[in-house]
């Protein structure tokens, strides 16, 4: 039998400082999923991806199948985009977008005679080089679904002399009300395990490790008892505490191991998927279904019946919500994502997308900054920070608009936006959105030197 | 069958909101503080009181005169002012004349916050700013400690017309510090515990006063790492003195209870605005606040030293926080 291997430096105690919000997951998580019927009319914006936008490849009137390409990666940072159901394409244009902006999209009319059963053979993935194995990925439009989009092929796609030795499957889900990753662990282990051993072979990692928040016993368990004779996979139980998926702080739970600022977690030999990612990656290769649908947690107060749906892409946001038994009149917000990541929505109207975890009606208990107040610095944000950085620093500099001075001595550009110091800031004062602004300045003016 | 959808919020994120906000905050230290005023009270009688309130008035008043007409009500909505006046009426001596405390309380909003740009912008602890302005300008006033006495007697001093003295009738008493420093004469443990000493009218009670602080913790207000390292430092730096000459300098328990310690540590210093934000650069405000407090209350001038030793600190503050900086995640790892 073969052993699990140990990476060096294992298991020590979290990461520091972070948050700790109250999680509400208890309205979902034993919700099993249930798919959301097909509607009617589906839009699939161009650049639903980091990266380049897609290249349409259909034009209006077209008749499309589902799991049908209807769009061609734009490069190598981006991936193909495919139809979520079998209709005819009804144009090729602006469309609006969750936060109400207009883009790029594909819109599709459902054929509403069609069973829209999905028609797709399984992929030999054992004999595919990597090379192939990361065409196909990129071909089935799969792209990191805990929220950032990030295409995955390009993850897999390693510089030379990089080696990976773990694969690292991230299921802490650490953001409130979000039940996805955990329905999917309980629900099917195989599924992810499958797709997991399908990308350790292909990337020649010794190990699988997922890690799991311990607010999800009965995933943990689940995956425990579903893991093969000989399979080399750890199930790690982590602490309840955010940012814990953010990728480097779980590297640092796990393995002890802190990724260099500026650097990857293949510079430490670790490739970190999420749940939804990975079980994506096995409906691709078992059944031959791209990317199409993903399950997102609608949940919140301001709806009555909070659900976990597997809904097809490009679906309205008011249909998921609908399903849900419509918007309360309290509700004040209702947000794409996880509460401390996600964005306002702006447009009911616009679809879901490969990034979509959640959707989450909020109520003023819940949202709603107070009213800012002068900082009294009382230290919250900087006892918050997962990266050490000084948050009440760069709301006063970026006040003053020394945005260099915050990249040069503060070490601006290491954040990733979590959001901890605004959430723990008793004074109101949106520290995040200082953040990001100077990070826009600061990366303008890096282009323009270009 | 068309609902109109709800008015939708559009804000960046972090969505979710928590509790603890500033007005909330400077709410709890009330309430923290609420105890160990009541046993002042008690001790020194409805004068303390009054002495009291005038340097709320005083605080209050400035604070609304200074503040934008318009955001008036958003200014003493934090409850800032009002904290700031009872601090300083908590170090006062409790048969200070009440025009003297008004002014101190004027001072401290005036002179201590508003000309620095409003909360948040100043380097020194707004009260103690007041109670050095009172105890230069009024030395006598400031330093006249009357013993605990009837409740309802109140000390004429109290209502002495403004710029007059008034006349202490109560029965005056050296402060414990005072009889330390100057005649060698340690007060009871006891005495020290719950209060029954002279004093500054909110000093006092010791257990009340750290009762407060236990409080504050619970609700995460309050930076434990100040009140543990003063008192840490102060009581080394005592212990070793005792050590040295048992007859001529107090002991770590002494130290550690008597005079404005407990007051200065747990209410003064932990003002976040006048408090490095790091981690280490507050252990290092401690710190030399704790010896500071020592090194002026047995070599210097004066029986007590809280207050410089805490505006000393202050004054470095800026400097601490630059030189504190954590390391930041994934920086500065040796490369090995």
């Amino acid at each position: 039998m073969m052993k699990a291997l140990r990476l060096p430096g294992r298991a020590l105690g979290g990461f520091d400082h972070g948050v700790h919000p109250p999680h509400h997951k208890e309205r979902t998580e034993d919700l099993p999923i249930q798919r959301l019927p097909f509607g009617s009319r589906f839009v699939m914006p161009l650049g639903q991806h980091i990266g380049a936008p897609s290249v349409p490849v259909v034009k209006a009137g077209d008749a499309v199948r589902r799991g049908q390409l209807i769009a061609g990666p734009g490069g190598f940072v981006s991936v193909a985009l495919h139809s979520p159901v079998t209709g005819k394409v009804l144009d090729v244009g602006p469309h609006r977008y969750s936060d109400g902006t207009f883009r790029e999209a594909i819109a599709i009319e459902a054929d509403p005679y069609d069973s829209q059963e999905f028609e797709g053979a399984p992929i030999d993935w054992e004999s595919l080089s990597l090379e192939a194995f990361i065409g196909e990925v990129q071909k089935a439009g799969i792209v990191g679904m805990g929220g950032a989009a990030f295409p995955c092929h390009v993850k897999y796609s390693l510089p030379e002399g990089t080696r990976i030795r773990c694969l690292l499957i991230n299921g802490a889900e650490c953001e409130p009300y979000l039940t996805t990753d955990h329905r999917l662990m309980v629900e099917r282990p195989e599924a992810l395990l499958h797709g997991a051993e399908i990308v350790r072979s292909k990337l020649g990692a010794e190990e699988i490790v997922i890690g799991v928040e311990k607010n999800k016993p009965d995933a943990i368990e689940m995956l425990q008892r579903s893991i093969g004779p000989g399979q080399p996979v750890r199930v790690v139980p982590l602490e309840v505490k955010y940012p814990q998926g953010a990728e480097k702080m779980l590297i640092k739970s796990i393995f002890g191991v802190e990724v260099p600022a500026g650097k990857l977690p293949r510079d430490v030999q670790i490739a970190v998927n999420n749940v939804g990612t990975i079980v994506a990656i096995a409906d691709y290769f078992q059944k031959g279904m791209p990317l199409i649908e993903r399950v997102v947690t609608v949940s919140g107060p301001g709806v009555a019946y909070p659900a976990n749906l597997l809904a097809p892409l490009g679906t309205p946001i008011r249909d998921l919500l609908r399903f849900a038994g419509g918007l309360k009149e309290e509700t004040r917000q209702v947000v794409m994502g996880g509460p401390m990541m996600g964005a306002s929505i702006a447009d009911l109207d616009a679809p879901i997308l490969k990034g979509s975890s959640g959707i989450l009606a909020l109520t003023a208990n819940e949202t709603g900054r107070p009213e800012e107040r002068p900082c009294i610095r009382c230290g919250r944000c900087v006892e918050a920070c997962p990266y050490f950085l000084n948050p009440a620093r760069f709301a006063r500099l970026a006040r003053a608009r020394l945005y260099e001075e915050m990249a040069e001595k503060y070490n601006v550009m290491d954040c990733v936006e979590c959001g901890c110091c605004t959430y723990s800031c008793p004074s109101g004062i949106p520290i995040v959105q200082h953040i990001r602004t100077a990070k826009d300045y600061l990366r303008s003016m890096t282009r323009k030197e270009k | 069958m068309t609902q109109k959808d709800p008015k939708l919020l559009i804000q960046p994120g972090p969505q979710l909101r928590q509790e603890m906000t500033t007005p909330v905050v400077m709410r709890d230290v009330w309430y923290a503080l609420t105890p160990a005023t009541l046993a002042g009270i008690w001790f020194f009688g409805l004068g303390a009181f009054l002495v009291l309130l005038a340097s709320i008035a005083g605080a209050v008043l400035v604070e609304w005169f200074f503040s934008p007409q318009e955001k008036r009500r958003y200014f003493l909505g934090d409850g800032s002012a009002i904290l700031t006046g009872w601090l300083l009426g908590l170090t006062l001596p409790p048969a200070l004349p009440m025009w003297m405390a008004f002014i101190g309380g004027a001072v401290a909003i005036g002179l201590g916050k508003t000309i620095w740009g409003g909360l948040g912008g100043n380097l020194f602890n707004p009260a103690l700013v007041g109670r050095a302005f009172l105890l230069a300008t009024f030395p006598i006033a400031m330093t006249t400690w009357t013993a605990p006495g009837d409740f309802f007697s109140i000390p004429s001093s109290v209502f002495a017309l403004p710029l007059m003295q008034g006349e202490v009738d109560a029965l005056t008493q050296a402060s414990p510090l005072g009889l330390m420093k100057f005649a060698h004469k340690e007060t009871g443990f006891f005495d020290l515990l719950f209060g029954n000493t002279s004093g500054s009218l909110g000093e006092t009670s010791g257990l009340l006063l750290i009762l407060g602080g236990v409080y504050l913790w619970w609700r995460r207000d309050l930076d434990w790492r100040i009140p543990v390292g003063i008192l840490a430092a102060a009581m080394v730096f005592s212990s070793i003195l005792f050590l040295i000459d048992p007859d001529k300098y107090p002991g770590p328990i002494f130290s550690a209870l008597s005079g404005g310690m407990l007051l200065g540590a747990i209410y003064m210093a932990t003002d976040p605005v006048t408090s490095p934000l790091t981690p280490k650069g507050t252990w290092i405000f401690a710190i030399g606040i704790g010896l500071l407090v020592i090194l002026i209350r047995v070599f210097g001038g004066f029986p007590e030293g809280m207050m410089y030793a805490i505006l000393l600190m202050n004054a470095v503050t800026p400097l601490i926080d630059r030189y504190t900086q954590p390391r930041v995640f994934g920086r500065g790892l040796d490369s090995k």
